[in-house]
């Protein structure tokens, strides 16, 4: 759907796309490196699981919504990508249950 | 400028709180600043720019003529705000501002909600301007949340931040200047645009015509005139477009469309919207400002008096947030509410504010010359905002349908608050952002009256959503504490 324009410059960024590898450039929003990395969808809503994508990129429209590292609903066009960054599609409404058990693995 | 990116390092209370760094906010920042006030300046984003100079200080585009002059312009906002004494709060979230509970008698004093990195705090300033801008308008057709259907504004952001343009085959759609020049930047940083589809309608220059002479005098029309000449040249336009639907499984495969008698479909991966931009009222609304409907911008407008306070003592707008007038007249109107604060706030005299405003007031009227002209031309197509198709999504969150609401309306819903109760529309995380305008117009033209008449979504904070653990980590007040015991 999109591509980066050739000899940008700018160092690389490792994150992880539903547990596959994938790389960014820094300053990305996290929105941004998965437009680059060819993803179709971002989530699925809760109310007919239709795929969506980002869509306004300026924070406005909730489209992009994703998990970023555990934590679900994060509007990725506001959030900076980072080094090591776990990203989740999301399908349908951010579930607290699994986030929840999810600490509770970890801990 | 200091930045801070710690809630905790914020100061308990500011003199001047500025909400959003676009032209209108960098400058009323460094304008406030500059008369010795205490100013924060809050923003989502990671770097100073809005969106209209989204990225200036960051952008790998280096080839200036890619984005264009007007674009680079921006440098000179930064500055000033980088070499002023404001405080800059990057990637910080505002979900509320309302009267101060407590403290000194300040009439005005506000108490705003903030959000940095998932820790929330409450803060206070004797004076809030928000800059909040624009968003472009809803462009409510069928297909149009599939993936692959982006705002064109939403393309032009990945461009500025991330040097992203549009791979395959790619449509553009709608009307507006911003239309042609979110076009030219794509094309000149080498996206192909296979056809702009202009949905402008045949009778408006029928009404434009009469606000031309302002328009000929105004550097509009060199701009103009470069961006048409430019789009002509190696790309298909179709004007006088009646009707577009995308169509699509996973994503969006193709575009039809109708100009004329004729239909016409064709493959597409990538599909840009845009039929202008709208104020962005979500924060004006939940504050309590007194919202006009303008029947030119076809959008609603908040109440300001002359240094953009509004019917909220201490709560000024600047910028397109008070009415579109582009991005160089947001960063006079700026300035002009950090006049207009500074003054209340016993820094500047009467005198001393108007005379330190008469210039910039000069500017703003010759910036502004013109507008009119293209708010007429460019005023959208019915088609576009009150969808006919049944089908169309109109509420993208909760996934409501235009035939939805007209059912609706017909059981004697006869606004957007009830209609909230009835089919949950605006309900879902974007607050009425994306439908708000549709619904409204949606619901007046199905009872055959103004969208005045019918209002719109009474909004109310957060007005970004925060998590229960930020709110439940606020310090609380005795008598709210008090307020929930038994």
């Amino acid at each position: 759907m999109f591509r980066r324009l050739p000899d940008l410059g700018g160092e690389t960024v490792n994150f992880t796309i539903d547990g596959r590898p994938a790389t960014a450039r820094l300053g990305d929003t996290v929105a941004a490196a998965l437009l680059a990395s060819g993803m179709e969808s971002c989530r699925t809503t809760p109310v007919s699981g239709a795929p969506r994508a980002p869509y306004c990129m300026m924070g406005v429209c909730f489209e992009c919504l994703v998990t970023i590292n555990g934590i679900g609903n994060r509007q990725s066009c506001l959030i900076p990508v980072a080094e090591g960054m776990a990203i989740e599609t999301q399908k349908g409404a951010r579930s607290i249950a699994s986030e929840y058990s999810a600490k509770g693995d970890a801990a | 400028m200091k930045t801070i990116k710690d809630v905790a390092a914020l100061s308990e209370c500011y003199d001047l709180l500025v909400i959003g760094a676009g032209p209108a906010g960098m400058a009323a920042a460094a304008t406030g600043a500059e008369q010795g006030l205490s100013t924060l300046l809050i923003d989502e984003n990671p770097a100073p720019g809005g969106q209209i100079y989204r990225g200036i200080t960051t952008t790998p585009v280096a080839a200036k003529e890619t984005l264009g002059a007007d674009y680079w312009r921006g440098t000179d906002l930064v500055r000033d705000l980088t070499a002023s004494e404001a405080t800059y709060a990057p990637e910080t979230t505002v979900w509320s501002v309302g009267p101060a509970a407590e403290g000194p008698s300040d009439p005005g004093r506000m108490e705003v909600g903030v959000s940095v990195g998932g820790a929330a705090r409450l803060i206070q300033a004797r004076q809030v301007i928000a800059a909040t801008g624009a968003l472009e308008r809803p462009f409510p057709i069928p297909g149009w949340t599939l993936p692959g259907v982006m705002t064109a504004g939403g393309a032009q952001i990945a461009l500025k931040t991330s040097g992203l343009v549009p791979d395959g085959r790619v449509v553009v759609a709608g009307s507006g200047p911003l239309l042609y020049l979110l076009t030219a930047q794509l094309r000149a940083a080498g996206a192909k645009i296979s056809v702009m589809l202009d949905t402008t309608p045949h009778e408006n220059w029928g009404r434009a015509i009469r606000y031309a002479s302002d328009f000929l005098r105004s550097p509009y029309l060199g701009k103009g005139l470069k961006l048409l000449l430019g789009a002509h040249r190696g790309m298909r336009i179709v004007r006088g477009i009646t009707a577009i639907e995308a169509d699509g499984d996973s994503r969006v495969r193709s575009v039809r469309f109708r100009h004329g008698s004729k239909e016409e479909e064709l493959p597409c991966d990538v599909l840009l919207l845009h039929q202008g931009v709208v104020p962005n009222i979500n924060l004006a609304n939940a504050v309590g400002c007194a919202l006009d409907w303008d029947d030119d911008q076809l959008t609603w407008v908040p109440q300001t008096d002359e240094w953009y306070e509004t019917s909220v003592k201490g709560f000024t707008i600047a910028g397109d947030g008070a009415g579109i007038g582009g991005a160089e007249s947001a960063a006079l109107r700026g300035r002009l509410a950090a006049l207009g604060a500074g003054h209340r706030l016993g820094r500047l005299s009467a005198k001393d504010r108007d005379q330190m405003a008469a210039p910039v007031r000069t500017e703003l009227m010759r910036a502004g010359r013109g507008r009119r002209f293209l708010d007429v031309l460019y005023r959208p197509a019915k088609a576009f905002r009150v969808p006919k198709a049944d089908d169309t999504i109109v509420c993208r969150c909760e996934e409501v349908t235009a035939g939805k609401l007209r059912e609706t309306v017909a059981l004697g819903v006869a606004g957007p608050n009830q209609m909230k109760s009835f089919l949950r529309c605006g309900m879902g995380p974007c607050q009425g952002r994306l439908c708000g305008l549709t619904v409204t117009e949606l619901i007046a033209d199905t009872r055959g009256v103004s969208p005045n008449e019918v209002g719109g979504y009474r909004l109310r904070p957060p007005i970004k959503p925060i998590t229960l653990g930020e709110l439940a980590a606020l310090p609380k007040t005795p008598a709210a504490i008090k307020a929930v015991e038994r």
